[in-house]
């Protein structure tokens, strides 16, 4: 652990809990707490608890951020009600991808209505400064380090929390999100994650995490509530097929290439890297992001090489052991000539050839 | 199996060295503490037998879900006989790291590499130092 690695204010929590630390994208974080697939398992089946505090929070004010946000989202965020909440990416004029985000637009107890964002760690101050060199930029907030965030994330994640809140949180839908108030002072509640469960993200002030950990932790122990760490928050997002910026996202992969359309909007509006996306689309022949099974057990990593007999047709971004599946799973970007579901491959992991098959994504999907 | 009896690389492999034919023969694994340290093991990768094994030089490789973590061997000599059960059961080494979780047996073609390992005390202080 590096000793200028930010620690998170659930950092004593972890201790207590026994969790395993690591350096990740400068901060001092849980990367496992009894192991990787208890993890994953109790997020699939019950209920667990995720600091995720070193994602970046930032909130934007001035009577053109909306416009401002707009101009540097590939989603359109003026159709953004109040109370919504929406993925999209933030690229460069030539379509090289800068994060990928989750842009907030809730009401506050002012009455009025807000825009915030959620960014990756690795990219807080790149991002920040980006906005900020913008000619059009709004004012930009970074709340990073006086908030703290938990994911609340698993199949009774909505119980705990309404029960927690004597609120019902499942009047919330999918990508909302709400204030809300009690003992601990406010909070932001949004129907979000990143596991592929249902679940919430909470966002409260720094002094206030501690508490609120310790009594979802206490209310939620006969639901079977655990403690979860990076590594399952990996294995989880993976099953789900959720990109992860430094491996299926990045200033090399131009964003229109990453297959989440959903989240490109370029009908009607204009924004930065739209010119390029619509060049590229148009085009064509950018690899494309696919979905592998492996035969055996043995997982593929980021950077095994892909090959269709004896041509090279892509690299691995991201690849683990399934502990839903109990099958080696990866994300690839793929040569489209190799890319439909159902081609057997070749991957290279460490000079030995293993079968592997492109499948549709994602590789999970809850009931 | 005395865990005591054992010597100890600092890279977390046992070695049970014994006489057989005129011959030492050194039973090769990992300790309980490296098992506990990788968790969720999905994959292993060991020798064939006849392959030359070369003190600190990899022998294999175990694989968790987050990581793959190389083998080293703490032996030099040939690999005579390989543990291929422990692939379909790699929980063995969860349960018995020292008897039914050994992974080569190699016949020693030199003894000095033994003198750098380590006894139980000293490689229990260093598990300890570690954790």
């Amino acid at each position: 652990m590096g000793s200028e690695s930010l620690t998170t204010p659930l950092h004593q929590n972890h201790c207590e809990l026994s969790a395993r630390m690591v350096d990740f994208a400068g901060w001092s974080m849980p990367i496992q707490y009894e192991g990787i697939v208890a993890e994953h398992l109790a997020t699939r089946q019950q209920v667990s608890l995720f600091d995720v505090s070193h994602m970046g929070r930032l909130s934007f004010s001035g009577a053109n951020a909306a416009q401002f946000l707009d101009r540097i989202s590939t989603r359109a965020v003026m159709p953004i009600q109040p109370g919504k909440i929406r993925y999209s990416l933030v690229c460069r004029a030539d379509g090289a991808i800068l994060d990928d985000v989750l842009i907030y637009h809730l009401n506050s107890t002012d009455g009025e209505s807000h825009y915030s964002m959620v960014v990756n760690a690795s990219n807080r101050s790149k991002i920040v400064d980006w906005f900020r060199q913008q000619p059009d930029a709004c004012s930009v907030h970074d709340r990073t380090l006086e908030t703290a965030m938990i994911a609340v994330q698993g199949p009774e994640a909505i119980r705990l929390v309404s029960r927690w809140l004597d609120w019902d949180a499942s009047s919330l839908p999918y990508y909302s999100g709400a204030y809300r108030s009690g003992d601990f002072g406010g909070l932001t509640v949004s129907r979000t994650g990143y596991t592929g469960e249902d679940g919430v993200e909470l966002i409260v002030g720094a002094d206030q995490a501690s508490e609120v950990w310790e009594t979802l932790m206490s209310l939620g122990a006969e639901q079977g509530i655990r403690p979860a760490g990076l590594g399952a928050r990996d294995t989880l997002r993976l099953e789900a097929a959720m990109p992860l910026y430094g491996h299926e996202l990045s200033e090399s992969i131009h964003v229109a290439q990453t297959g989440l359309d959903f989240a490109i909007q370029c009908s009607g509006r204009e924004f930065v890297g739209k010119s390029s996306i619509l060049e590229a689309r148009e085009k064509g022949g950018l690899p494309v992001r696919v979905g592998l099974r492996l035969e055996g057990k043995r997982p593929a990593r980021e950077g095994c090489e892909i090959y269709h007999q004896a041509t090279r047709v892509g690299e691995i971004t991201s690849g683990t052991f399934s502990p839903t599946l109990s099958t080696p799973i990866a994300m690839a970007y793929l040569n489209e000539s190799a890319a439909k579901p159902g081609t057997t491959l070749e991957v290279d992991i460490r000079g030995k050839r293993h079968s592997a098959e492109v499948c549709h994504l994602p590789f999970y999907q809850r009931a | 199996m005395k865990l005591e009896e054992l010597l100890y690389a600092d890279t977390h492999e046992w070695v049970l060295v014994e006489d057989q034919d005129a011959a030492k023969i050194a039973t090769v694994g990992i300790s309980k503490f490296a098992v506990e340290q990788l968790t969720d093991l999905v994959y292993i990768e060991l020798p064939s037998v006849g392959t030359e094994t070369q003190s600190g030089k990899e022998f294999g490789e175990v694989e968790s879900v987050k990581a793959v973590s190389p083998l080293y061997s703490p032996v030099d000599g040939e690999v005579v006989e390989v543990n291929e059960s422990l692939k379909d059961a790699l929980e063995t080494l969860n349960d018995d790291a020292y008897d039914g979780g050994w992974m080569i047996k190699v016949r020693l073609s030199d003894e000095a590499s033994l003198s750098k390992l380590l006894d139980h005390a000293a490689y229990e202080k260093q598990c300890a130092d570690e954790s």
